[in-house]
């Protein structure tokens, strides 16, 4: 099959972008999305042309590194997978593809479709951690925890932070991520003597690197790839609230 | 003191603060719709329920005050809601300044896509209907402490009624979005009504539609004069 793809090509974060049109006319149905790029690439390089730097790294959905937006849709038309998960078998001969990395102020635009997720790590390291010694691994129930919070704790353990929530998100806003992060430890108890500081200094850090806010459009929980529920959004809303009369 | 403002100081703190002024005024909506339908039961009895509102909390309150009570809060929550959602829109403006050449065609609810321009025209139409039903400053033949006729020929004029029924679906919208994302903001979302919370805003938004939009329509069509 054929497909044209017209891709954003920027050198670095300072300079001016723009879209380029590639043509490529030897596409297999059963390539996944990143290989059609790999082949094209092959033929940039061929035609000493700078390839499209795009982030990769395990190609089975679990790193979250892969994500660009396909014709407006983070990680391409399918709910629940990643870029890499992706199959050319998705698209028609001869469609047109518009790819565009995340665009978000807080995701600054690294080269092409690579942008800066750092903001993501910063709301980790605000608290999205224990703070304990890990000795050798505990036994596996000597906490005895109910079956439906793991199960609700595990579905938000889920997210692997490629931020298309934010990219899909009409207000750039990082809430579902926060939620997740804050929802996977704040729900156990292994979570506790650190849950009330935990949301706060993760919402305050999530504010500081300008993602915008939640306006329950519900658009984050359909293109994220772990379909992770805006219920944990609901629930961040709550412990965030009930922390300002824990910590002050 | 310093506790709100940090707190207010975050999105989640401001939407919170949206959450809350907006319960107070769904409260009213529903109240004042209530009120509405006793035009059903005859000009005395729409009357004396708009004397009874001067009169509510006397002797402790004098002739009219509860009604400026209500005033000022009303006045407050929508000061607050509008204020908040104004500096939220310009964060998120703020947090996309290069946006996609395609949309990402997502499907948004129509109600939740005219959040914010619905919540101007809703905000318009208040100030109008103040000055149309309050005041009278905009009514022809405007009686004061005569509500049942204010109404009545007030509505007679057919595009009076029908801004009046565009700006009551519009809060319809507003609603049926803003009812859900209350629960939301707020968390309210344990198991037991988490399935509820759609269905119930989609109920109350529709009931507010009716309950509104009844009066007008009996109006023009001539059941009620």
């Amino acid at each position: 099959m054929k497909v044209t793809l017209h891709v954003w090509r920027q050198e670095s974060s300072e300079a001016e972008g723009r879209f380029e049109t590639y043509a490529a006319n030897d596409v297999s149905p059963d390539m996944s999305f990143l290989e059609l790029l790999d082949v094209v690439n092959e033929g940039l390089i061929e035609s000493d042309v700078e390839p499209i730097a795009f982030e990769h790294d395990c190609r089975e959905g679990i790193c979250g590194s892969c994500g660009v937006v396909i014709d407006g849709s983070p990680h391409g038309p399918h709910e629940g997978t990643a870029t890499c998960q992706l199959h050319m078998r998705s698209f028609a001969d001869g469609d047109e593809l518009w790819i565009e990395p995340w665009r978000a102020r807080s995701f600054p635009i690294k080269k092409d479709l690579v942008v800066d997720r750092g903001a993501l790590d910063r709301i980790i390291e605000a608290g999205g951690y224990i703070s304990i010694n890990t000795g050798a691994a505990p036994d596996a129930n000597a906490i005895p925890i109910p079956k439906d919070d793991v199960d609700a704790a595990l579905d938000a353990a889920t997210c692997i932070g490629c931020g298309a929530c934010v990219a899909v998100c009409p207000n750039a806003s990082a809430m579902l991520f926060t939620s997740a992060k804050v929802a996977h430890l704040n729900m156990l108890p292994q979570g506790q003597p650190e849950r009330w500081s935990r949301v706060a200094r993760m919402v305050e850090q999530m504010e500081a690197e300008g993602f915008g806010n939640c306006t329950n459009h519900g658009a984050c929980q359909i293109a994220c790839p772990k379909e992770i529920s805006i219920d944990f959004i609901a629930w961040l809303n709550r412990d965030y609230l009930r922390a300002q009369r824990k910590v002050g | 003191m310093k506790q709100i403002a940090s707190f207010y100081s975050t999105t989640v703190g401001k939407k919170i603060a949206m959450a809350a002024t907006g319960i107070v005024l769904v409260a009213y909506v529903v109240g004042h719709m209530l009120g509405n339908l006793k035009i059903f039961q005859g000009p005395e009895k729409l009357n004396s329920y708009a004397e009874f509102l001067r009169e509510v909390g006397a002797p402790v309150l004098g002739h009219g005050e509860f009604l400026w009570i209500a005033r000022i809060v009303l006045l407050a929550a929508v000061a607050i809601h509008i204020v908040a959602s104004a500096q939220l829109t310009l964060q998120s403006r703020a947090a996309r300044p290069v946006g996609y050449r395609n949309t990402p065609h997502q499907e948004f609810s129509y109600a939740s896509r005219t959040m914010r321009w619905g919540g101007v025209i809703i905000s318009l139409f208040v100030v109008y209907h103040i000055l149309h039903f309050t005041s009278g400053t905009v009514h022809g033949d405007f009686i004061p402490n005569d509500p049942y006729h204010n109404l009545v020929v007030g509505f007679q004029s057919w595009p009076v009624a029908l801004a009046y029924i565009g700006a009551v679906v519009m809060l319809g919208f507003h609603l049926y979005h803003g009812v859900w994302s209350m629960t939301q903001t707020l968390g309210v979302n344990n198991a037991r009504i988490e399935r509820m919370r759609r269905p119930a805003a989609l109920v109350l938004a529709v009931a507010v539609v009716i309950g509104y939009v009844v009066v007008p329509v009996s109006i023009l069509a001539g059941w009620v004069t």
